[in-house]
């Protein structure tokens, strides 16, 4: 019995926030697939309920056993956009409420998959999908919707980007705290266990478990042990503790696959803030050495913690996928809204580290009379990013109406509160409203 | 199925007698035990065998009463956790 091992595993859980972010189901809805809307949303309420109904009870009696708090149990499901396609008129709210009506049924804290991929071209399904996300995420509690609008090998579908930019105008019109459950993502993955931008994928299984960890606090105390330590040593800490944090997501993942008889498929390696005191990826950085996040050495680094993170956690599991990287969500984290508040942070430096880290503008709030065609030019940026690095990135943003900077919106719970950041004034709108399709770039030549 | 008993609050007498005798009446078999004073905490850890028909939440519960009663914390996890984290 080695006593420091336990009493340190001990210590991350209980003082250290290390916690399993989620355990997600991903469940393939390609055989709900019908021609007739009505039918189809049955048989999606069906199989989820069959695939899903053990899923909580089984986290929760691993969180018991093995003392380990399960945070979020979720569901992430096919892209909907594709079970409607041969519906002459597509209509996906009642998809939408089938997929709420089972995840609450199931008991479930969110489902991701309202989704559509366009990073090549829209449907008519994929237009009536966009179309209905605002009224989808009205009508409904626990779905999550995305869209990926760009890929490194397929450019960036332009005339999706003003789309969505428009979309989450409507959203934030109806009620601004909706717009946190839509993702606009470039290089989107497949088996993403995190909301809001988890769905499953076409070329995934037909059920399977998927993890994701967390554990900022537990690298803000290893490096705040070291405070003399040189990159070397710092880089390696991260890696030792991204292991250990990593192992457990693998643990309980594997337990929870092997209980529900399905097969485990990834473990996520993110680091996933909230909004609590010690869980905090700006407070990892801030105890590098850096008096605030947003100070000039913040983006290399969060390079170095994303990277080592990686290096850490890639021996520590079978298999790892999802986004696998350090979050930068504003509202999400504790010294991120500090930061935000001061004015030590701002939208163009939260941009420069989208582009060394996972995932991308997140859980920004911005003022309610920012246009769509800006909103669209944010994403158009970020999928950019995306594009041109091979990387997954993503935009959250949500426009307050009535709010301008200086106020603030609270989102409640694991999302936070955020102060309105400003938005540049410029105007995108020619740009934005010329439409068609940014090429894929070349794939050599890098510089 | 083996467990990590850890037992962590002020010292006072008869913290090991109370958590050992409830875990002999629960029919839980100590396998080993490690105790220490840090700077004035009482920190047990007990590697423990649980009956083959033994009621995990049950004991658990129980444990974590007699913690409330005793004053100190009073924690239950199955070993393969602290395997899991530690080993390659």
């Amino acid at each position: 019995m080695e006593s420091n091992q336990i009493k340190e595993t001990i210590q991350m859980i209980a003082e250290e926030n290390l916690d399993i972010r989620t355990v997600t189901m991903g469940i393939s809805l390609l055989d709900c697939i019908t021609g007739d809307t009505t039918t189809t949303a049955q048989r999606v309420y069906d199989k989820i309920v069959a695939k899903a109904k053990n899923l909580v009870p089984v986290a929760n009696a691993i969180s018991s056993e093995f003392g380990i708090p399960i945070v979020n149990k979720r569901i992430s499901v096919t892209p909907v956009a594709m079970l409607a396609g041969a519906d002459a008129k597509p209509d996906f709210l009642p998809i939408a409420k089938a997929m709420d009506d089972a995840a609450k049924a199931v008991e479930v804290d969110l489902i991701g998959g309202f989704s559509a991929t366009v990073q090549n071209g829209c449907t008519p399904a994929d237009l009536a999908l966009i179309d209905q996300i605002p009224a989808a995420l009205a009508a409904t509690d626990r779905v999550c919707s995305s869209v990926n609008i760009g890929a490194s090998r397929s450019g960036l579908n332009m005339d999706a980007v003003k789309l969505m930019g428009e979309c989450v105008k409507r959203i934030a019109d109806i009620d601004p705290k909706l717009a946190m459950k839509l993702v606009v993502f470039c290089n989107a993955v497949e088996d993403n266990p995190f909301m809001a931008g988890a769905f499953w994928g076409v070329s995934e299984g037909d059920v399977a478990i998927n993890t994701g960890v967390s554990g900022p606090g537990v690298v803000q105390r290893a490096i705040a042990d070291q405070p003399d330590a040189d990159f070397e040593v710092i880089c390696e800490t991260i890696k030792k503790t991204a292991f250990k944090v990593s192992r457990m997501g693998q643990f309980v993942g594997k337990v929870a696959a092997d209980r529900l008889g399905v097969p485990f498929n990834i473990v996520d390696l993110s680091l996933a803030p909230t909004p609590a005191q010690g869980d905090s990826v700006a407070e990892i950085l801030e105890t590098m050495g850096l008096s605030h996040v947003g100070t000039p050495g913040t983006t290399a680094a969060l390079a170095l913690l994303n990277d080592a993170v990686k290096k850490g956690g890639v021996m520590a599991a079978e298999r790892v996928g999802g986004l696998s990287g350090a979050f930068i969500p504003v509202s999400e984290d504790a010294n991120m809204i500090k930061a935000a508040e001061a004015g030590h942070i701002t939208l163009e430096k939260l941009e420069a580290m989208t582009a060394v880290c996972s995932v991308g503008l997140d859980m920004i709030a911005v003022p309610g009379d920012t246009p769509a065609t800006t909103i669209s030019g944010m994403i158009a940026d970020e999928a950019a990013i995306g594009m041109i690095n091979n990387k997954t990135t993503a935009v959250r943003v949500i426009p307050v109406p009535g709010k301008k900077v200086g106020d603030a919106i609270e989102f409640g719970g694991l999302f936070g509160s955020a102060p309105i950041m400003a938005v540049n004034t410029g105007d995108a709108s020619v740009f934005i409203n010329r439409g068609g399709h940014i090429p894929a770039p070349i794939h050599s030549f890098k510089n | 199925m083996q467990v990590i008993v850890t037992v962590i609050g002020t010292d006072k007498v008869g913290i090991i007698a109370k958590v050992t005798t409830k875990l002999a009446a629960l029919n839980v078999n100590i396998l080993d035990v490690s105790q220490t004073i840090m700077q004035g905490a009482f920190t047990m850890m007990l590697l423990a065998k649980l009956p083959a028909d033994g009621d995990f939440g049950a004991i658990k519960a129980d444990l974590q009463d007699l913690g409330a009663d005793i004053g100190v914390d009073v924690k239950i996890a199955r070993q393969e956790i602290f395997d899991a984290m530690h080993k390659l």
